[in-house]
């Protein structure tokens, strides 16, 4: 089986599992935010009831991170519903904020949901997660099983701690058999209709990456490389599995990039093998035991490219699509109104010190406006403390001083997302906006 | 659906208990409909057949048949349709800006209609989704290319779609969330269709008729036919409303409603108007269950300790 295969049989107290086969599987942790949040709680409570419980107040992690730092009335109120909820709920893991002037002012609160689930110890290999933002998958960098889901399955979830992989068929008692006997699971029905497709246990391709990383690529580029090649549906209802020589010398943060990504190629999970760097990084952040899962010898995949990193070269996706993919130097003729760094995708301690280098090599003022974001309480802090290697111990934010940038601002999604009208950095004309390190597409006309 | 281990009806419930220690002051003061049921059996354990007429499960919604087959009568779609091409995202079906609408607010959700396909860039779609003014659309069916609903995971997409009053998209093929949310919700059905450009041969305003028990796409105004892929197993739970009317219908969500709503008192539990089941021990009647059930039990670690303490418990179920 593939690493997939392997962490959804687990979680689903299965022995094998095939392609296509349908399951229903145990959450280890459920995420949710200020936009996803306050609908997936509508519908819990609607469905389970006012007096509901949630099925594990330890299991689920709160974090607003969206539309945070705004004036909108309904953006405040919407943290506010998480608050009453987690009081009501006694939820253990709730990053909350209430001062929205000063983020520092908030002991609780992290900023980008999939970076805090990280840097909080929420990701562990082998586990389930779920959350209601698209790039969940992030966390697959862990060598995990995450995804994004809707308020729908999510409302069932919080009050099961179960996720249907196949609504349709699997409801009914059979289901409990699945729970108490090992050996009676669901009728696989392997069709080939997309119905029959709903929610199955993803087949896997595979991507090789070998060859040693050039100082000028990052991650971003590998997976920009990627999606060009198999586009914004090359990977649709499948897994992503990432491994070779490169993967294994990427820092956490950078196989986070990679995995964050992979919907955009319409992935349902990106995975990347646990190893001494997913070890190492996880020894200050969680005491919880976990169990990572390896994808067998002979396990079978749909699909295996290899890609020669060292052939690789900077790479930017144009408007309007993150499968448009060009060199970057093609675009050095493309006039750039702004720049905007920042996201979960390219807002982490590694992509500000990566754009620090930059900075620090050309030693040059910026010509245009340019939005820092850190993603998080911690990458702000990072930006503030860390010495930028080869700078003679100056600091991230140093160099962005120097290099003319905006102060960097309150961790949040920040404009990545558009959000309320007065969104630090939100573009509310059309413009040209290159968003380094960014996950999303580039700004249509009637922007951001 | 497996047999019952657990069988009663409403006709041979007994105000008796049965191989128990004849005494349970709390339930005494019960409502009179208080019933007791057969001990489980030891043998591989089975919930019983909540769909059964046996228990008459309550319906939030109107119940209908459970069948796995769409129902052609009601699954007939008319009228002009609205036509997209390739990758249309979620942005453009929902911007990220109204995403502070929650959509089981009602209210919100109606706004959440009256804002849908706001994204598209009007150079390349002229004509609205929604009039000027208006809160609904005038095209119950949106025709598209591939991969529909890319993007976010935003379940406020379909939900905006339904909320405006569209009924279905055809498209080439669509984006996994937005796939899922779409049944999970029941908002809207997303039907593909067989043939590869079908939408640049669609004109925005064509009459058209989608027959999703036939497979079947008529263009009346351009006289042609396509042939649709089966909408499969979400069509009854399109149909129900969702993946949570869907498994009312079929009996497994009021027992999770049951359980988890057992975590409040036992007086609570008796007053709740559905079939509640709780555990009664031999060992314990006349305890209150309030300890047991303020354990946030979940339904595998009940079904395994019912399995553990088979010779111990009786099971009842209480009827309003």
């Amino acid at each position: 089986m593939t690493m997939t295969e392997k962490i959804l049989a687990r979680a689903s107290e299965k022995s094998h599992l095939e392609p296509g086969e349908n399951v229903w599987v145990n959450v280890d942790v459920l995420m949710t935010h200020d936009v996803g949040g306050p609908g997936t709680i509508g519908i819990f409570k609607k469905e389970f009831g006012q007096n509901a419980r949630v099925w594990d107040h330890e299991k689920i992690v709160i974090i607003p991170d969206h539309y945070i730092f705004t004036s909108d009335e309904r953006a405040n109120r919407n943290v506010d519903i998480l608050r009453d909820f987690c009081l009501e709920q006694n939820i253990k893991y709730f990053y909350d904020i209430k001062d929205l002037s000063n983020f520092k002012a908030n002991p609780d609160y992290k900023g980008v949901c999939h970076i805090a689930l990280a840097q909080e110890g929420h990701c562990r290999p082998g586990e389930v997660l779920l959350g209601t933002d698209s790039h969940t998958c992030n966390a697959g960098a862990f060598g995990q099983f995450a995804t994004g889901i809707g308020n729908t399955d999510a409302g069932f979830v919080m009050g099961t701690g179960k996720l249907l992989l196949k609504a349709a068929i699997v409801l009914g008692p059979s289901h409990f058999k699945a729970v108490e006997c090992s050996d009676d699971g669901f009728k696989p029905s392997i069709g080939k209709e997309p119905a029959d497709l709903f929610g199955i246990v993803p087949p896997t391709l595979r991507f090789v990456l070998d060859g040693e990383m050039p100082n000028y690529l990052l991650a971003k580029d590998l997976i920009l490389q990627i999606i060009g090649e198999i586009t914004v549906a090359g990977a649709t209802y499948k897994s992503m599995e990432f491994v070779g020589s490169t993967v294994q010398g990427l820092n956490m943060e950078e196989r986070m990039t990679l995995c964050n990504m992979v919907v955009e190629a319409g992935g349902k999970n990106g995975v990347v093998p646990a190893d001494e760097v997913t070890f190492k990084y996880l020894e200050d952040k969680t005491s919880e035991n976990y169990e990572p899962v390896y994808s067998d010898d002979n396990a079978r995949f749909i699909g295996e490219y290899r890609i020669d990193v060292s052939k690789v070269e900077p790479l930017v996706a144009k408007p309007h699509s993150p499968d448009n993919r060009a060199l970057a130097r093609e675009c050095k003729d493309v006039k750039i109104d702004r720049v905007y760094i920042g996201s979960c995708t390219g807002g982490k301690t590694e992509d500000f010190l990566a754009a620090a280098k930059v900075f620090l090599a050309s030693g040059k003022k910026v010509k245009v406006p340019t939005f820092l974001v850190p993603a998080t309480q911690k990458v702000w802090m990072d930006i503030y403390s860390l010495p930028v290697p080869g700078s003679g111990g100056k600091t991230c934010s140093q160099i962005f001083e120097e290099a003319g940038c905006d102060t960097p601002t309150s961790p949040s999604c920040g404009a990545c997302l558009g959000g309320p009208r007065d969104t630090y950095a939100r573009m509310n004309e059309p413009q040209a906006n290159l968003r380094i390190h960014h996950k999303q597409k580039f700004p249509r006309q009637d922007g951001p | 659906m497996a047999a019952a281990a657990i069988s009663a009806t409403p006709s041979t419930v007994k105000n008796s208990f049965y191989a128990c220690n004849n005494h349970a002051p709390f339930l005494s003061s019960c409502r009179p409909r208080l019933s007791f049921h057969h001990r489980l059996s030891s043998s591989p354990l089975t919930l019983p057949s909540l769909s059964a007429p046996k228990y008459s499960p309550i319906h939030r919604h109107c119940a209908a048949s459970a069948s796995s087959k769409v129902d052609a009568s009601i699954a007939n779609f008319h009228g002009p349709c609205y036509v997209l091409g390739d990758n249309i995202d979620t942005d453009q079906i929902i911007p990220a800006e109204y995403l502070t609408l929650v959509p089981s607010k009602p209210d919100e959700y109606e706004k959440l209609g009256s804002y849908a396909f706001i994204g598209l860039p009007s150079a390349a779609y002229s004509t609205p989704f929604i009039a000027s003014g208006a809160t609904k659309t005038g095209f119950p069916i949106i025709i598209a290319g591939a991969n529909f609903g890319c993007g976010s995971s935003r379940e406020h997409a379909p939900v905006a779609l339904g909320a405006a009053g569209s009924r279905a998209v055809i498209a080439e093929s669509y984006a996994r969330i937005f796939f899922r949310n779409s049944v999970a919700t029941g908002e809207i059905y997303p039907v593909e269709c067989e043939r590869v450009g079908l939408w640049k041969e669609c004109t925005t305003g064509d009459i058209v008729t989608v027959e999703l028990g036939e497979n079947r796409l008529i263009n009346h105004t351009t006289g042609k036919e396509y042939k649709l892929k089966p909408i499969g197993d979400a069509g009854p739970v399109i149909e129900a409303g969702g993946i949570f009317a869907y498994a009312r219908k079929t009996g497994v969500v009021d027992l999770f409603v049951s359980l988890t709503d057992c975590t409040l008192s036992v007086e609570n539990m008796i007053w709740q108007v559905k079939p509640v089941w709780y555990l009664l021990s031999k060992k314990t009647l006349g305890k209150p269950l309030t300890a047991f059930w303020e354990q946030k039990i979940h339904l595998d670690i009940l079904l395994r300790y019912l399995k553990h303490h088979d010779n111990e418990f009786a099971v009842a179920e209480v009827f309003s």
